[in-house]
């Protein structure tokens, strides 16, 4: 089938509260001006695990690609410790189809100093490194600005508001490298190494950062964590959808009207999100696929999309997942050998080279997406595809060889036939290798 | 190697962190705003500025892509090519990019004034296609707005 936008009415009256339309938000006095700070005050005046409760009955989940429960993670920080805690904010935001951190930044940064600030209360830490990819110098900008001014103001640093507690924070900027976003190696890259994943256990709430107990958070989630404790767990709980609510930032991008980073309750249909946030396809063509969450998950196809919405329910009833909310929409013109291509090259890349599975297995997968690109494939390499994509899912020691296996297996699974129109009618022996 | 305001700012970061090691990243970033890039000289300077060892510098500088190990252009240009940029015809402005600077992916000019680069996705998905130079982002891009920055820069007085 293919929806027309007069098919969808306007549905939703969602009024923003991460990217709220307020001009010159990311001054700290107009932030104040709206309520900003009130949820850090009314959090001192608690207790921490209160705070952590708060949390935990909202339902929050994180933002980073994985939807885990905030409050859960929160609770497993170990109440005292003799070693300093840390939390980390993750702002490496690198997954491809992904903007939407950024759009924070920019234009909520004390949003996210908030937010910081309340969950270093919570899990009693007094240092927290924010890591901004490298190339966001721009926003790093900003954000220092803001951070600055909340220092200035006496949100941040010693004695914050008069309430006896301190933390600092600190940004940390990264330097191009997607395996970063990673948590363990987001926490090596913090410590002055390579970007190496780490083997888990130990986990990082046990010995994460200088082997300290550790949290590491995405930047859309801390956001999330001031609105919380300003307006409250329950009035946030019933935001969307009840087992993933909230308020969340879909980033919309490929062939569609209106691309962008629009704000919505969680559970949104993906046909709406198209239709009415996105404002529809160029020229009125069909959907031919999406990819929901960022180029890690697993493509649909569009005329299997009535019905599923942007919630770690129903995206996983559908055979795919939530991730980061980057939805990158394809027409019905799109090639997607050169999409997929162009994925395995990303995945290809940015293998940190440890594990062999997908050290190795990425190389050969982005060498047979090229024959297919270039009409030199034979018939047997769709599966060689499937098999290295297998023997990579689930062998390595980091997601990575998951996010680089699961755009393959998926684009083999719904649309083989885009694969079979682009092979030789040869036997595999008599093609060399590239 | 560092200048004064430099040593400064190394070492308030000092502050910022448990250890010395955790500098690595922070020192390579300002030794390459300084210098344009981190050559071996400068790398055995931060190595024994934070005491360690050569090699541990080598290995990070080599692992980001971001850090340069040698020079690049003065106008260094990035091009993002990924999905959704492609989607939205990044093929096309790299053409043209190629074609108006007469310079492939991964080279420098002559002149050492510009270089290019093919750039994995730079969180502009919703702006595509894009370019960085330096630390600047330019979005929405089509070939006659390529063609006017360019020709701007190139045109600049700095230069
Ligand atoms: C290869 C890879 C890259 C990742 N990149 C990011 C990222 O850029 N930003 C992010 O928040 N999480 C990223 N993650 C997820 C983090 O490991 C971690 O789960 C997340 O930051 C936790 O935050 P949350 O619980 O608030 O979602 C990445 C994971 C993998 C495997
Ligand atoms: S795909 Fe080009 S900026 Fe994201």
């Amino acid at each position: 089938m293919i929806v027309q936008p007069s098919d969808i009415e306007k549905t939703t009256a969602w009024k923003n509260v991460v990217l709220p339309p307020i001009t010159d938000l990311h001054k700290i006095d107009i932030y104040r001006a709206n309520g900003g700070y009130e949820g850090l005050k009314k959090a001192l005046a608690m207790k921490p695990e209160e705070v952590i409760d708060e949390v935990k009955k909202s339902g929050l989940r994180g933002r980073g690609g994985a939807c885990f429960p905030t409050g859960l993670k929160w609770s497993f920080m170990p109440r005292t410790s003799s070693k300093p805690k840390y939390l980390c904010v993750n702002g490496d935001e690198s997954e491809p189809g992904t903007f939407k951190d950024r759009q924070i930044f920019e234009y909520n940064p004390h949003l996210l100093i908030e937010g910081t600030l309340i969950a270093c209360y919570a899990m009693g830490m007094t240092a927290a490194y924010i890591y901004i990819r490298g190339e966001y110098n721009k926003w790093i900008r900003i954000l220092q600005q803001a951070l600055d001014d909340a220092y200035a103001a006496g949100y941040a640093g010693a004695n914050i508001a008069g309430s006896g507690f301190s933390a600092n924070i600190y940004i940390h900027r990264g330097a191009g490298a997607y395996i970063c976003g990673e948590e363990s190696a987001l926490m090596n890259s913090i410590e002055g190494q390579r970007g190496y994943p780490r083997i888990k256990p130990p986990f990082p709430a046990q010995a994460g950062l200088w082997g300290c107990p550790t949290t590491i958070n995405n930047v859309e989630t801390i956001a999330n964590v001031s609105v919380i404790i300003k307006n409250g767990s329950k009035w946030y709980s019933e935001i969307g959808t009840s087992k993933h609510p909230g308020p969340m930032l879909v980033g919309v991008s490929g062939n569609v009207n209106n691309p962008g980073v629009f704000e919505m309750p969680t559970g949104e249909p993906l046909l709406d999100i198209i239709y009415k946030w996105a404002g529809g396809i160029p020229g009125n063509k069909a959907v031919k696929a999406v990819i929901p969450g960022g180029s890690s998950t697993m493509i649909l196809r569009g005329e299997r999309l009535e019905g599923v919405r942007m919630d770690a329910d129903s995206l996983k009833a559908a055979g795919s997942s939530v991730g980061t909310a980057g939805m990158i929409v394809m027409d019905e013109d799109a090639d997607l050998i050169r999409v997929l291509t162009r994925i395995a090259k990303f995945y290809y890349h940015e293998s940190c080279g440890q594990c062999t599975p997908c050290r190795e297995g990425t190389v050969w997968m982005f060498k047979i997406m090229k024959r297919f690109e270039q009409n030199l494939a034979v018939a047997e390499d769709v599966d060689l595809l499937m098999d290295i994509a297998g023997n990579i899912e689930g062998n390595t020691i980091c997601a990575l060889g998951d996010a680089a296996a699961w755009p393959v297996q998926s684009m083999i699974r719904l649309f083989r036939d885009e694969f079979e129109k682009r092979t030789r009618k040869v036997t595999a022996s008599a093609i060399p290798l590239v | 190697m560092l200048n004064d305001v430099n040593t400064a700012k190394v070492n308030e970061l000092r502050n910022r962190y448990p250890t010395a090691q955790a500098l690595v990243l922070p020192v390579l970033w300002i030794v390459q705003e300084q210098e344009g890039y981190i050559s071996e000289d400068s790398m055995k300077y931060v190595a024994a500025l934070l005491g360690l060892p050569f090699g541990h510098i080598l290995g990070v500088v080599t692992f980001y892509t971001m850090l340069h190990s040698k020079p690049t252009g003065k106008h260094h240009i990035e091009i993002c090519t990924n999905v959704s940029c492609m989607l939205r015809g990044s093929g096309k402005i790299l053409e043209h990019l190629e074609k108006k600077l007469a310079l492939k992916p991964g080279e420098v000019s002559a002149d050492m004034r510009w270089s290019l680069e093919e750039a994995e996705c730079l969180g502009s998905c919703g702006t595509a296609p894009m370019i960085a130079i330096g630390d600047e982002y330019y979005e929405n891009l089509t070939i006659a707005k390529i063609d006017a920055l360019i020709d701007t820069i190139a045109k600049s007085t700095d230069d």
